[in-house]
C-alpha cells in the first residue's frame, strides 16, 4: 500500500538532546525557554490515569480519573543535524513521575530561583541531586527581588561548591544563553571527572 | 458540573473523549521496544498510497508534518494531541513502515563529551 518510499537511514536524521528548566511556579521557566528558543515555546501534554499519578492531592475531586500535565518547550538548532530542546518542568510537586520521564536522557538542568521565594526551588534541587543529574542555579533577578550574593544563595540552597550559581534575567536572550553555556561547561567538567574516576575504580 | 458522572462535561471533555477514540482505546503503541521518547525524531519515509482503514486523518497529519523531521514532543504540540495519543499513532505508522525514528543517543562518557562540546560551541555561536 505504500508508495514513494524514500531512504530511511536514521543516522542521517537529526539527533536531539535536551536540557531541563526547573523551578517553582511562576519563576519564569517559560520566559527563560522563550528568550533563547528559535521557536515560540510549544506546549505538549501528557494525560495520566489515576494510577500513574500516585500520591496526588486530588482526593477531594470525586471520581477524577485523569489528570493533564502540560509542559512547555523550546528548540535551538545547534548545527545541521543536532537539535537542543529546552523543557520546562511542570511546576507542581505532584507531577514527579513526569520529571522522571523528562530527566531520562537529559544532559543537565537549570534550576531557576526567585530570591523572594527561594524555598520554591528546593524540590528541584533535591530532585536533581538525588538523581545525580548535574545542574546550575539561575537566580532570576526580579526588580523587586532581594539583593543576595551568589554565596548566600549557595548557602541557603545547601549547594556544594562546584554547582554554579548565576544571576540572570530570564527575559534576556544573552542572559539565558550565558546560563546555558555555564551549564554545559559545568557538564563537561563533571563528565571529565567521571571519566577519570572510572579507570581508577576499575583497578581496585 | 462536578457531580458524579458529569466530570467529563467541562470544556476539556471534547478533546479527551476524542483522543481516546482516536487510539481506539489503546494506551500504548503496538510496537514493542519503541517507546517514542519525547525527543526521539520522527521522519516520514513513505506516504500511504491508498486509504487504509487503519490510517486515519490524524495519522496522515503526522505523515505530512514529518516530511520535515520533528520530535515526538513537537508532533504532540503541533497537532494538539497528548503524548499518550501521539505515541499510539506513531506506533501504527511505524508498523506500516511509513516513518523512521531516530532515538536519542545512549549516553556514554566519550560520546557525551563530544556532544557537550558541540552543544557548547553551538550555544556560543548563537
Amino acid at each position: 500500500m505504500d508508495s514513494r518510499r524514500s531512504d530511511a537511514d536514521p543516522a542521517a536524521m537529526p539527533l536531539a538532546v535536551k536540557i531541563l528548566v526547573a523551578g517553582g511556579f511562576g519563576v519564569g521557566k517559560t520566559t527563560f525557554v522563550g528568550a533563547v528558543s528559535e521557536i515560540k515555546p510549544l506546549q505538549t501534554e501528557e494525560v495520566l490515569t489515576e494510577q500513574s499519578v500516585g500520591v496526588d492531592d486530588i482526593s477531594g475531586v470525586d471520581r477524577k480519573t485523569t489528570t493533564t500535565v502540560a509542559m512547555d518547550f523550546g528548540r535551538i538548532t545547534i548545527r545541521d543535524g543536532l537539535i537542543l530542546y529546552l523543557f520546562g518542568t511542570p511546576g507542581q510537586d505532584r507531577f514527579w513521575f513526569m520529571w522522571d520521564e523528562l530527566s531520562h536522557g537529559a544532559l543537565g538542568a537549570v534550576v531557576l530561583a526567585d530570591t523572594r521565594r527561594l524555598a520554591d526551588c528546593f524540590p528541584a534541587v533535591d530532585y536533581f541531586e538525588s538523581r545525580g543529574l548535574p545542574f546550575v542555579v539561575g537566580v532570576n533577578c526580579f526588580d523587586d527581588g532581594y539583593d543576595y550574593e551568589t554565596d548566600e544563595i549557595r548557602e541557603a540552597l545547601d549547594l556544594n561548591d562546584r554547582t554554579p550559581v548565576i544571576m540572570c534575567d530570564a527575559r534576556s536572550r544573552n542572559s539565558t544563553k550565558s546560563v546555558l553555556t555555564s551549564l554545559v561547561k559545568h557538564l563537561i567538567a563533571v563528565n571529565g571527572e567521571d571519566r577519570s574516576a572510572q579507570p581508577a575504580a576499575g583497578r581496585i | 458540573m462536578s457531580g458524579p458522572g458529569n466530570e467529563w462535561l467541562d470544556e476539556d471533555a471534547g478533546p479527551l473523549v476524542r483522543s481516546y477514540a482516536l487510539t481506539r482505546g489503546r494506551a500504548r503503541p503496538r510496537t514493542r521496544g519503541e517507546g517514542f521518547e519525547m525527543i526521539a525524531i520522527i521522519a516520514t519515509v513513505a506516504t500511504p498510497a491508498a486509504s487504509s482503514p487503519e490510517i486515519g486523518p490524524e495519522h496522515l497529519a503526522i505523515v505530512d508534518l514529518c516530511v520535515r523531521p520533528h520530535s515526538v514532543a513537537e508532533v504532540s504540540a503541533r497537532l494538539g494531541l497528548p503524548l499518550v495519543v501521539v505515541r499510539v499513532l506513531l506506533g501504527d505508522l511505524l508498523a506500516h513502515r511509513l516513518i523512521a525514528v531516530r532515538r536519542p543517543q545512549q549516553q556514554s562518557p566519550t560520546v557525551t563529551e563530544h556532544l557537550l562540546r558541540e552543544v557548547l560551541h553551538g550555544l556560543e555561536a548563537l
